[in-house]
């Protein structure tokens, strides 16, 4: 087995397979207080992130879309995540897992365990997709921005 | 189960492959099948040693200098455009523009023939399956002369709806913009029909040659269309050089449409004359490197045959087509009659970019995503497809290890099922 056989198989791990065949929290949500829309144009990936947030706390996550399963596993993986946080602390979990995609690491707290997100940072030897793993977050950090504005990643 | 000269073709055009030195690298520690020649082809090295046989031996500024070298490489260059007109069958040498590519090509007649032309009203055909080069240059047109697109829709099948062709076809048609092959469903337009057509309502015909010219021998004066561009690096030259074929008599009454060097007659502060075509439409010094290597290319390319080439890739197409076809989940979009070599295909269950990443990993380069022909996808209804597009040194080798490839990627998923 060569090294891009390991690479490949450190990515696509049952995690990524389940968040893919079914990912969770995958419908509108009519009482969300921010959303925002995100397109990956060189891949056509499309998804809307909706999140309801009461007093400072994200109570409530979901996404539709359609996307590559990495796109979609780290969407939906995502939303599982962020429920319950604090809006800080959903801020400080998209900048560590950001830096987590691309350089391996988190950023803000090097500690951090991230759990089941730790399966997205097989992305990192794959230069070409870590776009696919990382439109979802920054489409979550523009709803909480209030940017109405479709989040870009190519 | 193969036909005795099938066999022999065969063999006699993988000795090609040799080559490409490119192609003897593994990738991922796997042999490498390219099969994404739809995007580039490799090069071969008898154009690798000309682009670096100029700058050894040859290289000087063209049209400029009175000393050795440069009429040299004025002779080389001048030389290559004769080659090109060869290659294309056009009546004259001064037919054809180099430009950096099939892009540049179809600007400079949006820009140069359609901008003083076009009026408010006036109608621009093109088709559903246009690559997006021959369509942004002319919407950017349409908003400067307040003329307007009218679109050919696709069939099912990838063919163009010819029916609606006749109809969408009128006396305010100025132009008719189509491509020869189209490089998402490898469909072979019938242009030759459709510039007759387009011409008895006085209609300029351009046709985007970019997917065919390394594929099956191409005739200007055959097809009749008034211009053909190409880019050389799909056509086995080097990047940042291509052409575009005018008839003589349209490139005449065209204005340049940048200014410079080497595209002047005389220039004074009161009034600036300009060079008759090619010249006029070639401003500053040209990819001269390139513009020789691609007559390299095409010199490579006549000497393996462009029917033997046909021939071969379209053997390969067939054995491809029937191969994918086997393989439970896999469909194919894009299936005409007249198609070239490209093989879009789905696999249930898989998105193209994750199929691209497992296929990569096997040493199989394929590209995947909309292929710069979104409102094509759009028609189908789908974000993007794989897809597998031949060259010359392709074999069956390579077809069953993009099988090979898919079935792997089906285990992975989860979605392998018995024929």
């Amino acid at each position: 087995m060569t090294d891009m056989q390991d690479s490949l198989r450190e990515l696509y791990q049952e995690v990524i397979f389940d968040h893919n065949r079914n990912p969770r929290n995958y419908r509108p949500l009519p009482a969300a207080s921010h959303h925002a829309d995100g397109h990956n144009p060189l891949c056509g990936d499309q998804l809307t992130v909706y999140v309801q947030v009461e007093d400072g706390i994200v109570r409530e996550a979901s996404f539709v879309g359609h996307g590559c399963a990495i796109s979609t596993a780290s969407a939906s993986l995502m939303t599982e995540a962020v429920k319950g946080k604090p809006v800080e602390e959903v801020e400080a979990l998209f900048r560590d897992v950001h830096a987590l995609l691309t350089e391996g690491r988190a950023a803000t707290d090097p500690a951090r365990d991230f759990g089941k997100l730790e399966v997205l940072a097989g992305v990192k030897d794959f230069p070409a997709r870590v776009k696919c793993a990382t439109l979802a977050w920054h489409t979550l950090h523009n709803a909480l921005a209030g940017e109405h504005e479709t989040a870009h990643t190519e | 189960m193969n036909a005795p000269h099938e066999n022999v073709m065969d063999a006699a055009l993988r000795d090609l492959a040799a080559d490409f030195p490119i192609l003897a690298r593994p990738v991922h520690g796997r042999r490498l099948a390219y099969l994404d020649n739809g995007a580039t082809t490799q090069k071969p090295a008898v154009v690798i040693d000309a682009e670096a046989r100029f700058y050894r031996e040859s290289n000087a500024n063209i049209h400029r200098g009175v000393h050795w070298l440069s009429q040299h490489a004025t002779e080389l260059y001048d030389g290559a455009r004769v080659t090109v007109q060869r290659f294309l069958n056009a009546a004259s040498a001064d037919e054809i523009v180099f430009t950096r590519g099939t892009t540049e090509a179809i600007n400079l007649v949006a820009q140069s023939w359609g901008r003083p032309r076009l009026t408010a009203g006036d109608e621009i055909l093109l088709s559903t399956m246009e690559h997006h080069s021959n369509i942004v240059p002319w919407q950017l047109l349409c908003e400067q002369t307040g003329a307007v697109l009218k679109v050919i829709p696709v069939q099912d099948n990838g063919e163009l709806d010819m029916e609606a062709f006749t109809g969408l076809l009128g006396e305010r048609t100025r132009l008719l913009a189509i491509t020869h092959v189209s490089n998402a469903l490898g469909t072979v337009n019938p242009v030759a029909e459709m510039t007759r057509r387009a011409h008895e309502l006085g209609a300029v015909v351009l046709i985007d040659g970019a997917q065919a010219v390394a594929h099956q021998a191409v005739d200007v004066q055959a097809i009749g269309c008034d211009f053909y561009a190409f880019s050389g690096h799909k056509l086995y030259a080097p990047t940042g050089i291509g052409v575009l074929y005018g008839r003589a008599e349209l490139l005449r009454q065209m204005p340049p449409w940048q200014g410079g060097g080497d595209m002047i007659r005389t220039v004074a502060f009161e009034n600036t004359t300009f060079a008759p075509p090619p010249q006029r439409f070639e401003a500053g010094t040209p990819n001269i490197a390139g513009t020789i290597a691609l007559a390299a290319a095409i010199d490579y390319v006549q000497g393996v045959g462009l029917d033997r080439i046909h021939a071969h890739e379209q053997t390969l197409l067939e054995y491809g087509t029937a191969a994918l076809q086997a393989i439970p989940g896999v469909r194919l979009v894009g299936t005409a009659r007249d198609k070239a070599g490209i093989l879009s295909f789905l696999v249930e269950g898989i998105h193209p970019h994750d199929l691209g990443t497992i296929l990569d990993a096997e040493g199989v380069a394929i590209r995947a995503g909309h292929h710069c022909a979104m409102p094509l996808m759009t028609r189908f209804g789908i974000p993007g497809t794989a897809r597998a597009s031949l060259g010359l040194y392709n074999e069956r080798a390579d077809i069953d290890a993009l099988v090979v490839a898919i079935h792997k990627a089906q285990d992975l998923f989860g979605t392998r099922r018995a024929p």
